[in-house]
């Protein structure tokens, strides 16, 4: 009869063990998904980052009077710069003020017809605003797996491993207040 | 969404089971017809379907862009539509597939390739053209859930398979019409002449339903999936009114391809069993489960 127990003992330990592991695996394999969209956003934040001194000077030869827009820009790139490698929030804030000084230079540019003729001023607002729209996408990716593993982390008896092994919560890439909408701007 | 994709793959085998049975079926009563003997028919039949589905596998798609005339798109020519595909996959969670363009004033669109690392997307300029953003957002979201699906591979294995089949059936069609097989008559050859007629009429229309249903269902499932990409299924739904209000007809577009287009690339003359035979669902249907969503 002892041996029977122990057998029973031994079963429940040997799935409870396993169950660990397949808990811990799944939560490691959605963060591991986190950083690789992450990822996908810094590579876009990046591009755009390098585009922007590009534009800049495009810009600047038509338009001498925009001084504010431009300090925006130079602001929102020096934030970006101190931005840590994982800091989100840091850089989602530095990516809507980026943002918002690239649309007010190209609401500007509508009064400057000679800036908008030009053919490396349209190659660069469409490179632009393809990257904006990849950073959208790159945003919704991201969030989206941020969301799964909130879930995973939430549910009981998951939650108990992810505090177990401290695989803890990452933060949302928010978006801008106008971000969402200008997706839809056509320039 | 992930359980659907895996339900896919299954399906896949089925598929490919259920065809090489068939073809399968062929070959035996092809062996008994020519030779006597079940066991070449048999086997030629097989080889001519593995070698054909290898093909169709590692080279299918660069077939179908030389079919359709397709170029690749470059920036900065195409740097919109590079770009929006290039978002779109990241949305996905894809490795981005290749572009290319079809000249044509028509509107429409396919995916192909034998998984998300080698795909390709194709569209043609009036799309381009023709639709704004949203739309054509929903376009290529719906083409990149057919590769995120992989439909892709399934439906170009499929035709090929139907054209296996097809082709089986026309060469069975043809000595039966012009005395081929064997000619010491005994009574065995007559029944197998009988069954071969059957079956060589029989086997292209089964293999067609085969695809027909796989390929259905797949379009309701692929604008379900484009719609969760852009998070504005309005996109896509605008984009297939316009569709079905264009009059173009694309041109270079076959039989062999009409199936993977996002519409019915002849327009809506050519369907002749309408519903049963057509490779995609009414616009109408389409639209009205996009605009509920």
């Amino acid at each position: 009869m002892v041996s029977t127990t122990l057998w029973i003992v031994i079963g429940v330990a040997a799935i409870l063990v396993l169950w660990i592991i397949f808990a811990f695996n799944s939560l490691v394999r959605l963060r591991n998904r986190i950083e690789n969209a992450w990822s996908q956003i810094d590579v876009q934040l990046k591009k755009r980052f390098d585009l922007v001194p590009n534009l800049v000077k495009t810009v600047k030869a038509y338009m001498k009077h925009e001084r504010e827009t431009f300090e925006e820009i130079t602001k929102a790139r020096s934030i970006m710069t101190k931005a840590g490698e994982g800091d989100v929030k840091k850089k989602a804030q530095a990516n809507n003020m980026l943002t918002d000084a690239l649309k007010t230079i190209f609401a500007v540019a509508e009064n400057y017809p000679k800036l908008r003729a030009s053919e490396n001023f349209q190659m660069l607002q469409e490179e632009l605003s393809g990257i904006e729209n990849k950073i959208a996408y790159a945003r919704q990716f991201y969030n989206d797996q941020v969301l799964k593993l909130d879930n995973a982390t939430d549910v009981f008896p998951t939650s108990i491993i992810a505090k177990l092994f401290n695989i803890g919560k990452k933060d949302y890439f928010e978006a801008g207040k106008e971000e969402k909408k200008s997706v839809e701007v056509k320039f | 969404m992930y359980e659907q994709i895996a339900s896919n793959k299954r399906k896949t085998y089925l598929l490919f089971i259920a065809f090489f049975l068939l073809v399968g079926l062929m070959g035996y009563v092809f062996g008994f017809f020519f030779w006597g003997n079940w066991i070449p028919g048999f086997t030629i039949a097989w080889i001519i379907a593995i070698v054909f589905s290898l093909f169709s596998y590692y080279s299918g798609h660069k077939m179908v862009l030389a079919m359709t005339k397709a170029k690749e798109a470059r920036k900065p020519k195409y740097a919109y539509l590079i770009n929006t595909v290039e978002g779109l996959s990241i949305a996905a969670g894809l490795p981005k597939p290749k572009v290319y363009v079809i000249e044509s004033d028509a509107l429409n669109a396919f995916a192909s390739g034998r998984d998300p690392k080698n795909s390709i997307v194709c569209v043609t300029t009036g799309l381009i053209e023709r639709l704004n953003r949203q739309e054509l957002e929903g376009v290529l979201a719906h083409e990149l859930s057919h590769i995120k699906n992989y439909d892709i591979r399934t439906m170009m294995l499929a035709a090929t398979l139907v054209g296996v089949v097809a082709f089986m059936s026309d060469i069975m069609i043809r000595s039966l019409w012009f005395g081929g097989g064997r000619r010491d008559n005994n009574g065995g050859n007559a029944i197998f002449m009988v069954i071969g007629i059957v079956l060589a009429i029989l086997a292209p229309i089964a293999a067609y339903l085969i695809k027909m249903a796989v390929s259905r269902k797949r379009e309701y499932l692929a604008d379900a999936s484009g719609a969760m990409l852009t998070r504005y299924p309005k996109g896509l739904a605008d984009a297939l009114r316009k569709i079905s209000k264009d009059p173009h007809i694309l041109k270079s577009a076959s039989n062999a391809t009409a199936h993977l287009f996002i519409s019915n690339p002849f327009g809506k003359r050519k369907i002749m069993f309408s519903n049963l035979f057509s490779t995609h669902p009414p616009l109408e249907a389409r639209i009205k489960k996009l605009e509920a969503m």
